[in-house]
């Protein structure tokens, strides 16, 4: 009963702290909106409307009204689900994200799941060999990740792997042959074509994702690699570790069995991190190669001062953020029995 | 001795970047007996029961001799070490609070030194430890197995490392302070199980603390450990007997109940003594 109470109240806990997160959240979008130097009604009605035409509008939006009642007006309408419409396309704001989000999902899962990939086994190989020349290779690998501006490694890939090599696809999500050779379904394109059956489709989008994620998944397993590589530091002092030495288990099997089940919920935790911030919208990359995605639809509008967009994608950002906390919150409670 | 298990002769470890030897010339026989290591911190004698196990990644280990058994220690491989390891010689850790694997549910711990060195399945394994555990006298075996060590307490924490240790039936086995994390009360219960059990099953015993009261106590004989160097080699009950200042110094600086009240003996530290000059 007690045990029952005190989990309702942790959840009941987590769901306030949720909720007032994201009201911040919203005052923070709603005062971007007010502060931007751009004029929301001059965006809409043009520059040369009349006197007439831009008061009407101005009137419309409830500019006249006073702060926390414009406030109110904005959160009644993000509780509804209504963002407002783009200025630049005339489509409801949230409409055209859906459209782009797909292509960066789908980007940022491959990059992780790459850099994930690649920075957890190095991470832990350069804590077990500290300070020999394992180490020193991976740490020279990652902190070149972490230090090559990604515009110009992404140029660089596309000059060697598309231009001279051939191995991969150019720039946006698939061939231009292809275009709208699959309906749109989930918005996934692999996912989509594979449902269609055209696995030339799909064959040509793997070809243009893979040299975009690696750039990106490269660049997060610097990142990753440091902090596997700490946290397994941490771990390979521990008494347990020699108690696993003790029983007659190897060093690799103290390490996989014993150390690695103690990092995974930090791992965990930087792994939602890095995620979170490939969806917030790799901008360069998306740029260099074309990729109709999330964040060239954020910097474009940030460009033409499409403030309704803007705000929409700014609390979207922060919505994935809380949600990948929320997801690494139980993910812990999981992983780790001390919590329960 | 017949029946010698372990003999060491001549024994010296270096830490790497040390200018000195933590351990310097240390000889000793062991047989099915109880054999204390005493000495404060820093005298070598955790040392010398990692060098035993070959845990000293980062250390350079000489001596004359170091057989154990059958085996050389000093050229067995990594693969054969593994092995002996946990199945012939294993140790007991000194404090349960970090010797058990924080995520890992006891049994589990336990029945993983059963299935590193058996043919077993996992029911067999459990059976083990089931055993093992009702051994080291735990009430209710079935439900500690499903613990997670933050959820017993230091004696019991204690029990299930000494299961641990004993599973395989090893032939020595090395305990580094057994029950200095322990609460008082606790201590000697935890002894009496160990004791109990080492002797049943014939196993040879290096018990390594400073605590000269309890190794007297649980100990066939005691070496007196002192900046590396083992200073004098007593049986238990000679204690008293006991002919190096070093060893007569510790004895002094004990608290007697009964006793007077003025002020304890202060440990004389004199320097000749490191390089073993007996008097």
């Amino acid at each position: 009963m007690s045990v029952r109470r005190t989990r309702l109240r942790g959840i009941l806990g987590q769901i306030t702290t949720i909720a007032v997160t994201l009201l911040g959240l919203l005052m923070l979008t709603f005062v971007i909106g007010r502060m931007m130097p751009a004029d929301p009604v001059r965006a809409i009605v043009g520059e040369d409307a009349t006197r007439e035409t831009y008061e009407q509008v101005y009137l419309q939006l409830g500019l006249d009204r006073p702060l926390w009642e414009q406030f109110l007006r904005y959160l009644g309408d993000v509780l509804t689900g209504d963002f407002g419409n783009s200025i630049r396309t005339g489509k409801p704001v949230i409409e055209d994200i859906l459209h782009v989000m797909p292509a960066t999902v789908e980007l940022a899962t491959f990059a992780i799941l790459i850099g994930a990939g690649l920075g957890i086994p190095l991470g832990v190989i350069a804590a077990v060999n500290k300070d020999r020349w394992p180490d020193h290779v991976v740490r020279v690998f990652s902190l070149f990740g972490h230090s090559m501006p990604i515009f110009w490694t992404g140029m660089i890939a596309l000059i060697v792997f598309y231009a001279a090599l051939g191995w991969v696809g150019g720039s946006g999500r698939m061939s231009q042959f292809y275009i709208g050779m699959v309906p749109t379904r989930s918005g996934f394109l692999l996912i989509d074509s594979a449902l269609a059956g055209q696995w030339d489709v799909f064959r040509s989008a793997v070809n243009h994702l893979i040299l975009p994620a690696s750039l990106l998944g490269y660049s997060s397993s610097a990142y990753i690699t440091r902090m596997t590589r700490s946290f397994m530091l941490d771990q390979l002092g521990q008494e347990y570790m020699t108690t696993a030495r003790v029983k007659g288990l190897s060093k690799g099997q103290t390490i996989w069995r014993h150390a690695f089940g103690n990092i995974r919920v930090q791992l965990v935790t930087i792994v939602a991190l890095a995620y979170g911030s490939l969806l917030e919208g790799a901008v360069l990359i998306e740029t260099v190669f074309a990729w109709p995605g999330f964040g060239q639809y954020l910097t474009n509008n940030l460009i033409i001062g499409d403030m309704n967009a803007v705000m929409t994608c700014v609390l979207i950002v922060g919505v994935i953020f809380i949600g990948l906390n929320l997801l690494s919150d139980i993910l812990y409670r999981l992983f780790d029995p001390r919590t329960k | 001795m017949q029946d010698a298990i372990l003999d060491v002769k001549n024994l010296s470890i270096r830490y790497n970047g040390a200018s000195e030897d933590a351990v310097r010339g240390v000889s000793f026989t062991l047989g099915r007996e109880r054999l204390g290591i005493v000495g404060e911190s820093g005298s070598g004698k955790s040392t010398v029961g990692r060098a035993l196990l070959r845990l000293l990644p980062g250390a350079r280990v000489t001596a004359d001799r170091l057989r154990f058994e059958d085996v050389d220690l000093l050229d067995l491989s990594e693969r054969e070490m593994l092995k002996v390891r946990g199945r012939r010689m294993s140790m007991i850790l000194q404090d349960p609070k970090f010797s058990l694997n924080p995520i890992q549910r006891v049994g589990a711990q336990v029945a993983e030194t059963y299935l590193r060195h058996f043919p077993a399945n996992k029911a067999e394994a459990r059976a083990k430890t089931l055993e093992m555990l009702a051994a080291v006298r735990i009430r209710d075996p079935e439900r500690v197995h499903d613990l997670y060590p933050h959820e017993i307490s230091g004696g019991m924490g204690q029990r299930v490392m000494i299961a641990m240790m004993l599973l395989a039936d090893p032939d020595l086995v090395i305990a580094d302070e057994p029950t200095s994390a322990l609460d008082v009360t606790v201590r000697l219960q935890v002894l009496n199980i160990l004791d109990g059990l080492v002797r049943d099953r014939g196993i040879g015993l290096i018990m390594i603390s400073h605590d000269l009261n309890l190794v007297r106590n649980f100990c066939d004989r005691v070496l007196i450990m002192y900046a590396g160097r083992v200073v004098e080699t007593l049986d238990a009950r000679d204690m008293d007997a006991a002919e190096h200042p070093y060893t007569r110094g510790l004895l002094a600086a004990q608290p007697r109940i009964g006793g007077t009240r003025g002020p304890l003996a202060v440990l004389d530290r004199r320097p000749e003594w490191k390089e073993g000059s007996t008097p």
